[in-house]
């Protein structure tokens, strides 16, 4: 318990950072919707004159019109996975790798521990973390769609659905940046590491979605957790998400499989 | 009984030697040193102690149980102190030693204060404004808070004033006297006198030989380096001095032997500069293999 406490304390900054920025940003953009929902006919209409292949990049089909709340809602989310994706990097990235970098390793690791332990109190330091994020945006997405919704009417139980999803769209990437971080010898900058993998997953589902191609969706999670899907069909994509699911799980056991064996570098 | 129990243990990264059948004991009460140039392999043996790292052959078992199968129960009672000492920067002091000390079932805080005290270590500043003796001082406060009966030190007064090396050393003495058994590597011979009863040396991973620090204190070599005029005359090749280096102002060699003698030759010469040093551990080594 006391490593578990020690590593939550130790993310106590960057908590409270991203429980202020990502659910203050998706309060920020859903303040707009108003304002665009009062011309939406004008917004429709602009959007029917773009390619569509250009707007579905962007995450937005014809079955959710953006000048609609759950179109909005949709595109808003699109969007946020991305700042959820690089924390889930970062603290994936981080968490196991920075006793070595930090040299604190042969502090912690001469300790009467076992690396399961150590590894197990981690992981749960982090998905404490990922958790007090997810539950905040959960919290204030339904505040913001009942406040800016309008007349309009909001599917509170697919938005719920699709919010469920958000910690296992973190998980897997932070399981990705945990079995990176034990496979090399040094994870040199966690932040190009988390932003790469962050980004880099959008990028291949944006190139997914413009040339519509089946390929593209299978590897990366944005395409399992795909929150139009949710919108639209009200569960979660099962056709797609296994994959996400298989690979956290590998990842996860790889992970814990390959720390235990691990030779732990000094300086 | 012995404390610690090598059985060829042998590491390697890749292709490269990091130490290579390291096969001794260490008994319990003693203190004991290991000494070898950097690089011989001194710490990759310390950290297959701890496994930080996992042999690649052979193993070592403290207290007679195999120290990676049973480490976390092991290192309940080893108190290590590492050659460079890295602590999460933006703690304080004083929560460093409270949550290294929650790692242990016992209470430590007493003993916390009274380390703290002899080592004049200011508990309420943050690691990261501590210069690099005062962070030597929170590992080896960190080290010891929980009496350990075997302590680990790796090359551990680099960093500390004379003075507190003296106390540090007083402690350690201590601890030993109160039936801890301590390891003790360094690169420095004279420290290793100081302190250790047996010394193991290491070179290029590989134990070179184990002595009673008595026969070392008895090999007692010394470098000595003259300075001045008209020295090339011979008169240092007496019994006891080898390497000797002779020019027409300056005369070096390593000396072993009566000092006065020396003394006597020198009181005749018209000198400028006198050196007399501790000669380096890979002299010394060479004299063990001449």
């Amino acid at each position: 318990m006391n490593i578990y406490k020690f590593e939550v304390s130790r993310l106590r900054k960057s908590i409270l950072i991203w429980t202020l920025s990502v659910p203050g940003f998706l309060i920020f953009y859903m303040a707009f919707f108003p304002a665009i929902s009062g011309s939406a006919d004008a917004f429709n209409a602009m959007m029917e004159s773009m390619d569509p292949k250009f707007l579905a990049a962007f995450g937005i089909i014809p079955e959710l019109p953006i000048g609609e709340i759950m179109g909005y809602f949709n595109l808003t989310m699109g969007l946020i996975l991305i700042p959820l994706a690089i924390q889930a990097s970062n603290y994936g990235f981080h968490i196991l790798s920075v006793e070595e970098r930090e040299l604190t390793a042969d502090f912690l690791f001469t300790k009467p521990i076992s690396r399961r332990k150590i590894i197990i109190s981690k992981f749960f330091a982090a998905l404490t973390s990922l958790l007090i994020v997810d539950i905040v945006l959960t919290i204030l997405s339904i505040v913001a769609l009942t406040a800016f919704k309008g007349d309009e009417v909001v599917e509170f139980r697919n938005v719920i659905i699709l919010l469920l999803s958000v910690p296992l769209f973190q998980l897997t990437f932070m399981s990705i940046g945990m079995v990176i971080s034990v496979s090399i010898k040094k994870v040199a900058s966690v932040l190009s590491f988390s932003m790469a993998l962050g980004f880099g997953m959008y990028v291949v589902n944006s190139f997914g979605s413009v040339l519509s191609s089946g390929l593209f969706s299978y590897i990366t999670p944005y395409s399992h957790f795909d929150s139009a899907y949710v919108l639209i069909n009200g569960h979660w994509n099962w056709g797609l998400i296994w994959i996400s699911l298989t690979v956290m799980v590998c990842s996860f056991v790889a992970t814990y499989f390959l720390y235990l064996k691990r030779n732990i570098a000094s300086l | 009984m012995n404390v610690i129990e090598f059985n060829k243990l042998t590491k390697y990264y890749g292709k490269a030697k990091g130490c290579e059948n390291i096969d001794f004991n260490v008994k319990e009460g003693e203190i004991f040193g290991f000494i070898g140039p950097n690089g011989a392999g001194k710490s990759t043996t310390i950290r297959c102690m701890l496994s930080l790292i996992y042999p690649t052959s052979g193993s070592v078992s403290i207290f007679g149980k195999d120290a990676i199968k049973y480490g976390p129960e092991v290192r309940e009672n080893i108190g290590y102190l590492p050659s460079e000492i890295f602590y999460y920067d933006k703690m304080k002091v004083k929560d460093l030693l409270n949550y290294s000390a929650s790692f242990y079932k016992k209470d430590c805080s007493a003993r916390i204060k009274e380390l703290a005290e002899i080592m004049e270590l200011d508990l309420t500043r943050k690691i990261e404004d501590l210069s690099l003796g005062n962070k030597k001082k929170v590992g080896i406060v960190q080290g010891l808070l929980h009496s350990p009966k075997l302590i680990i030190l790796d090359e551990p007064t680099s960093g500390l004033d004379p003075l507190m090396q003296q106390k540090f050393f007083n402690l350690i003495r201590k601890e030993n006297k109160n039936g801890a058994t301590v390891l003790f590597s360094s690169h420095i011979l004279s420290e290793v006198q100081q302190l250790c009863n047996r010394v193991a040396i290491i070179k290029d991973g590989e134990i070179l030989s184990i002595q009673d620090i008595k026969s070392i204190k008895h090999d007692n070599y010394k470098r000595f380096t003259f300075r001045g005029k008209s020295l090339d005359n011979g008169k240092f090749d007496i019994d006891g001095v080898s390497q000797l280096k002779e020019r027409e102002d300056k005369v070096t060699f390593l000396y072993k032997g009566d000092v006065n003698k020396i003394v006597k030759i020198i009181s005749s010469l018209k000198l400028t500069d006198i050196t007399i040093e501790e000669p380096t551990l890979e002299e010394i080594f060479m004299h063990y293999y001449e």
